[in-house]
């Protein structure tokens, strides 16, 4: 996801000249082709996470749509109050892009797992959250958050995630409802790099004679109503995300799901509370700690339709 | 913008505690002591005025000592940025003008703050754009010393210097006085003056109440750095009572109060 966000954001930076990069001392091995091409539109902030988001609005307020990159908390609970203040509340075209979303830094420590950022930005003013599954969509989300400024906050994985099955496209927009298989008993509705381990309990229900259809949803705020219209006739519906299960997407989704009272009982699949920072290790034995399985989730679906 | 910035600065002073007398909302000791800051600014060395606050060239005045929105407010109401009769409502219900500075619905002011430490890198932004894309925009930006606590002041100082930004300039209302208590008692700021120095600032240390020195501060010829004027003030200044105490720091005057101030800023 890393190398599409940066592949895309280049090639936006040649047709679009208020395109401007700031970035916090990271990104070695990544941002160095537009340093050197747009050195004009290119600046290292340094270790200095507050200044950085100032900086950016500062230049947001005159002219240039401003990408923020670096990696985990560092570039939204660090720098909160600047987000909320100098970025959201004057609406400018700022976009956080971090990179170690969810426990992509697994074995780097619980300061390194950005598993609070959803619930922290989607409750800001303005500010939309986009939440890419695979490279398809980090690229897409990419050209959308400058083609439509405004405060958001993109929220990549690490690299190396596979393409989702899917039709290849690159019109991910908030209306289409990614529908990456197809199921008529219960919805799988999944965010982020997480996603893809929602195919796998697809098929674990499956081989349980449980139909199961999976989607990914990207944006994140705004919830698009499409997303709803599109599971209106399962018997269930289980959200997953890899974040805390308070306030994140899941929340998110019981919060549309209760203004449009949808009696379709409805699972939140995040990391428990209690589980937070007590484990060190790879993303992927994090996952299994923090219960964001293949097996955990067909458990959760099955659950609700016994 | 040919007004004398004196009397902007003192009519200002007389508008600022009368609204805080009926607003019953604070921080009068620190607007007292900034006002004559903002007047030199927006009346003079600032080129903003109300026929170019939407040139992007303009010059910027960024108040980040939020609170002291009154004096912010009354400049510009001085200098005809702000209609007079927007004063009257400061601070009451559905009000335009609140508390702390903001530029929603405000002309003349570049930032909302109220939070401290905001106002320093968001100029730095607004330098750094103006140095890339060639603009004669100048940022200024307007502190408390108090603010000088905030980690964002001194990321600030060491991203500006590197820049070599100097079209922007930090002027610190140097009341030496904070919420608590003096700032020395608080966290020791002293010696402020060398702490700019060594992070390669270009310093000067004037009186904040005189005008002309502001003046030549302010419009000293630009050295390939940023400027910091540390202006020294009186918290409170213009009415005694007032003056060097941290009560008024939060204190709004009564009505015999009031009377007693207006008649001192005559």
């Amino acid at each position: 996801m890393r190398d599409a966000f940066i592949s895309e954001l280049t090639a936006l930076a040649e047709e679009d000249n208020s395109i401007f990069l700031v970035v916090g001392d990271l990104g070695f091995s990544v941002i160095e082709e537009f340093a050197e091409r747009f050195p004009d539109r290119f600046l290292n902030a340094g270790v200095a996470e507050q200044t950085m988001l100032g900086v950016a609005a500062g230049l947001a307020a005159f002219g240039y749509k401003v990408f923020v990159y670096s990696i985990g908390n560092f570039p939204t609970v660090r720098c909160l109050e600047q987000i909320r203040n100098d970025v959201c509340y004057h609406n400018r075209s700022v976009t956080v892009v971090s990179v170690g979303g969810g426990l992509s830094y697994g074995n780097l420590g619980y300061t390194h797992h950005a598993i609070e950022d959803i619930a922290l930005m989607r409750a800001l003013p303005n500010m939309r959250v986009f939440s890419p599954a695979d490279p398809v969509e980090a690229r897409a989300l990419t050209r959308y958050a400058a083609e439509n400024p405004g405060p958001g906050y993109l929220r990549l994985g690490k690299n190396g995630e596979a393409v989702l099955p899917r039709e290849p496209h690159e019109s991910v927009s908030p209306g289409r409802v990614e529908v990456l298989r197809q199921g008529t008993d219960v919805a799988l509705l999944a965010t982020g790099s997480i996603t893809g381990i929602s195919l796998d309990a697809a098929a674990l229900l499956a081989a349980k004679g449980v139909s199961a259809r999976v989607i990914s949803v990207p944006f994140v705020k705004p919830l698009p109503g499409e997303v709803l219209e599109a599971v209106l006739d399962v018997q269930a519906i289980v959200t997953i995300e890899e974040h805390s299960e308070v306030a994140g997407f899941g929340s998110a989704i019981l919060e549309a799901a209760s203004r449009r009272r949808l009696m379709t009982p409805i699972a939140v699949v995040g990391l428990p509370e209690d589980l937070a920072g007590k484990f060190i290790g790879s993303q992927g034995y994090l996952r299994e700690r923090g219960g964001l399985t293949p097996g955990a989730i067909a458990e959760r679906a099955l659950e609700l339709i016994a | 913008m040919t007004r004398n910035t004196e009397d902007i600065a003192s009519s200002a002073r007389r508008s600022i505690v009368s609204m805080v007398h009926r607003a019953n909302s604070s921080h009068v000791g620190s607007s007292l002591s900034v006002v004559d800051v903002l007047s030199v600014l927006y009346g003079s060395v600032a080129r903003v005025s109300p026929t170019n606050l939407d040139d992007p060239d303009r010059d910027l005045v960024i108040v980040s000592k939020g609170h002291a929105a009154a004096a912010t407010y009354a400049v510009l109401a001085e200098v005809g940025i702000l209609p007079s009769e927007w004063l009257e409502t400061y601070s009451a219900d559905g009000a335009v003008l609140g508390g702390h500075v903001t530029s929603h619905g405000v002309p003349g002011v570049e930032l909302s703050t109220g939070s401290l430490g905001h106002g320093l890198p968001f100029g730095l932004g607004a330098a750094i754009a103006a140095a890339r894309t060639g603009s004669p925009r100048r940022s200024f930006v307007v502190m408390s010393d108090g603010e000088c606590d905030e980690g964002t002041t001194w990321e600030s100082a060491l991203v500006g210097a590197h820049h070599n930004l100097d079209n922007l300039v930090v002027v610190i209302d140097r009341n030496g006085i904070q919420s608590l208590g003096s700032t020395e008692d608080t966290v020791q700021l002293e010696p402020f003056a060398d702490k700019w120095r060594s992070f390669r600032w270009d310093v000067h240390e004037v009186d904040g109440h005189d005008h002309e020195a502001l003046r030549e501060a302010l419009e000293a010829p630009a050295t390939g750095a940023p400027r910091v004027v540390i202006a020294t003030t009186v918290k409170g200044k213009g009415v005694s009572y007032m003056e060097n105490t941290v009560l008024w720091h939060y204190r709004s005057p009564n009505v015999e109060q009031l009377e007693a101030a207006l008649e001192e800023l005559k």
